[in-house]
């Protein structure tokens, strides 16, 4: 078992952020890596890009939001308790160059993985600017962080609870007509991803996106994870999760990720009657 | 003399009882149901006993099937067990998977005139009465020898090569990537041919004779081999399969409800997806399934859509009924249960609605030509044959290539143009130092049994290594 040794609860409980015990993980892994989650015999295999790993510690930190039956069952483990299998570290990390300015923008949990990319980046001499962004006030997730890991930080919100009043890539364009940037990375949910490829496109401006396919053994066996790069099938397991944007079929992506929207649905349906009804 | 071998002509083969198959195409219980003792015995009083048994040479792994056989004629279950433990950790799994056509019953003397002996339903049986009602008495180890192994992957290879050094008195530790061991016999091979429980059973085995496992360890990843060498290793051996999937690389392939024949498969065995919503992972039922490719992994998968409800299953091949590489056996199992064979039909393209989901293909007549470099006839596609077929599900089942994960982040380690390991015939000694490898990351896609075959030779090989230095 990997016990959970801490808990935090985030934006109104959608969002939860476990601190896990998994030493030999946490000593192996680099930033841009994943780990794949189990909770118990009859549960799924989930992946989830780790957020911090802690190797003195032994602690490997996941950030998700509460979307269906697998996120609810890990929200229903208790700190103390734990996951039955955790297997990782898994995926090519960030490659982590200085190359100048850098602007790393995160969108909902993605602002999580976005985290120590945003650290690595800029520990390694990079002038990092990053943009996060959420729905509402309430759901923004990291700040504080985010702060601490670039050297600028804007903050967005799609209703204007708070920050600027729009998305990500209204942001976005204002910085790259300021500022000469080398690289963005934009890691969040599919459409922000595929409209800052979008905006970074008329700027020529490289651009590396993490994707979060569904997986099943996420050792490259499957190919569950496929996704068109450049009009090349590639695994976002192996190959990945990190790709240029301006080469990802985000559409396909989509399309994808809903194949099991139906089943998903029902099982999440089943779980929720079954724990008010125990 | 002539009047023994008269009495033993007389008894025919005695058939091995199976469920029905309309019964059984829609449930994922085992397809055949196994000897009674009776049956068994009687079974056994057809084995010649021959002076130079031929059956031996034609298993991979040399079991002395006279011997265990005789001893089932005498009643003697416990001590025919034993005697198939000298060679073989892993009896319950070959009496179901090896194809024995092939291999000991091809070359049964019987096999001449008429039917061999049922050799693999005989190991089974004695198999499955060890693990149903045995003692649990454990084989004879060596003495302790203080060396230390890594067993990367705890496939049918790995398993033997495992089973092999424990007894032989040196520690064993088995890495598996899955979170549960077996490899392909638990995410591969599907529950109505060899049921899981069996195989958590064989490897139990091992555990009670001492050897550690350590599941969701993925070598490569998580720890390297040189750090494994580092952590106190003597030898290490690399037996990961060949875990990646092939895909045919036509428009179309990436719409939902295309499968490699590993997911479809891993779904439904390894994460039990045919009890979903008991079970978390979904995975899709077709009405119209088409399995691409006519190994026994096709017919697994064919069997599983099937079984997960489908109206039709198609099995689509490129090549004729005589090219098919799946045992005939499964075939046969495969077309009771209602499967239908596309022969000398390969697909051009799928289509697929407005969610991205697959809803047919086109497919190609072919005709066969002349041989091509794997000695079969190359088929030749018919022009203007194009023909359409509805189609909510496809599986993707023509074979498998080397997962890079592992090979390629080793140093030192050769590769093959292929990706393959490259390893000594004779003992499975790869290109580094104290690296051995073997099964289908060295040989490409085979069966269960030729990887215990190989796990064999390299355990043999690892033992004198480790023994006397070389």
């Amino acid at each position: 078992m990997f016990e959970i040794l801490k808990r935090q609860e985030m934006a109104d409980g959608t969002v939860v952020l476990d601190e896990i015990s998994a030493p030999l993980i946490a000593k192996n892994a680099k930033p841009g890596q994943f780990v794949i989650l189990k909770a118990n015999e009859t549960g799924e295999r989930i992946p989830l890009t780790m957020a911090d790993t802690d190797p003195e510690k032994g602690t490997v930190t996941i950030i998700y939001q509460i979307v269906g039956k697998s996120t609810a069952l890990f929200k229903s483990l208790q700190v103390g308790d734990g996951f039955q299998d955790v297997i990782g570290p898994l995926g090519e990390p960030t490659h982590l160059k200085k190359l100048g300015t850098v602007v790393c923008v995160g969108g909902g949990t993605g602002v999580a993985v976005m985290h120590p990319i945003t650290r690595g980046l800029k520990e390694i001499g990079n002038n990092v600017i990053a943009i996060i962004g959420a729905r509402t006030k309430d759901l923004l997730i990291l700040e504080d962080k985010m702060e601490a890991a670039s050297h600028k930080l804007h903050v967005c919100t799609d209703d204007g609870t708070y920050g600027h009043h729009g998305f990500v890539t209204d942001v976005l364009k204002n910085v790259l007509e300021e500022a000469d940037v080398q690289l963005v990375v934009g890691i969040g949910p599919v459409p922000m991803m595929k409209f800052v490829c979008k905006v970074t496109e008329k700027y020529k401006v490289k651009t590396l996106v993490s994707l979060n396919s569904i997986m099943v053994d996420g050792t490259g066996m499957c190919g569950c994870c496929r996704v068109s790069v450049g009009g090349k099938t590639r695994f976002a397991c192996v190959d990945g999760p990190e790709f240029d944007g301006h080469e990802v079929d985000f559409d396909e992506l989509t399309q994808r990720l809903q194949a099991y929207l139906a089943e998903e649905a029902a099982s999440y349906d089943k779980f929720k009657s079954g724990s008010e009804g125990g | 003399m002539a009047e023994k071998k008269a009495k033993k002509e007389k008894i025919p083969r005695q058939p091995m009882p199976e469920q029905e198959p309309d019964v059984r195409k829609r449930n994922f219980e085992e397809v055949p149901l196994g000897l009674s003792k009776e049956l068994a015995m009687k079974e056994a009083e057809r084995c010649l006993e021959c002076k130079k048994p031929t059956c031996i040479d034609g298993c991979p792994v040399s079991v002395d099937i006279p011997g265990f056989i005789k001893l089932i004629k005498e009643g003697e279950f416990t001590k025919s067990i034993r005697k198939i433990w000298e060679m073989n950790a892993l009896p319950a799994v070959c009496g179901r998977v090896c194809p024995q056509e092939v291999q000991c019953e091809g070359v049964c003397v019987l096999a001449k005139k008429g039917d061999p002996v049922a050799i693999g339903n005989l190991e089974r049986f004695v198999a499955d009465l060890e693990r149903e009602q045995g003692t649990g008495e454990l084989p004879p180890k060596a003495e302790p020898t203080g060396k230390r192994i890594a067993v990367v992957g705890s496939g049918p290879s790995g398993l033997t090569v495992a089973g092999d050094l424990i007894l032989k008195g040196h520690e064993v530790t088995i890495f598996e990537a899955f979170h549960k061991p077996g490899g392909v016999l638990v995410y591969g091979i599907p529950e109505f041919r060899l049921p899981k429980e069996i195989v958590f059973s064989e490897v139990n085995f091992l555990e009670r004779l001492g050897a550690k496992l350590e599941c969701n360890a993925v070598v490569g990843r998580i720890v390297s081999i040189d750090e494994l060498f580092e952590q106190g290793y003597d030898a290490v051996y690399i037996g990961v399969g060949a875990g990646l999937p092939r895909f045919i690389n036509i428009p179309g392939e990436n719409l939902i409800g295309i499968y490699s024949a590993n997911e479809y498969l891993t779904r439904s065995n390894l994460m039990k997806a045919y009890l979903f919503p008991e079970y978390d992972t979904p995975i899709a039922r077709g009405k119209n399934v088409a399995v691409f490719g006519a190994g026994n992994v096709a017919m697994d998968s064919a069997r599983t859509a099937m079984r997960l409800g489908a109206d039709t299953v198609r099995i689509v091949y490129r090549r004729s009924r005589e090219e098919m590489p799946a045992r005939i056996a499964e075939i046969h199992h495969a077309e009771q249960e209602g499967i239908e064979f596309y022969l000398l039909t390969a697909p051009t393209k799928f289509m697929g609605n407005k969610n991205g989901r697959v809803t047919g293909m086109e497919c190609l007549k072919m005709e066969l030509g002349e041989p091509d470099d794997s000695g079969r006839r190359r088929p030749v596609p018919i022009e203007g044959s194009e023909f359409q077929l509805e189609c909510d599900l496809a599986v993707i089942a023509v074979g498998a290539g080397p997962n890079p994960l592992l090979t390629q982040s080793t140093e030192g380690l050769e590769l093959n143009k292929w990706g393959y390991v490259v390893a000594d015939p004779e003992t499975g000694k790869t290109t580094k130092k104290g690296v051995w490898a073997g099964g289908d990351i060295v040989t490409g896609s085979a069966t269960v049994i030729l990887a215990m075959g190989a796990g064999r030779t390299v355990s043999n090989s690892i033992h004198q290594y480790l023994t006397w230095g070389w």
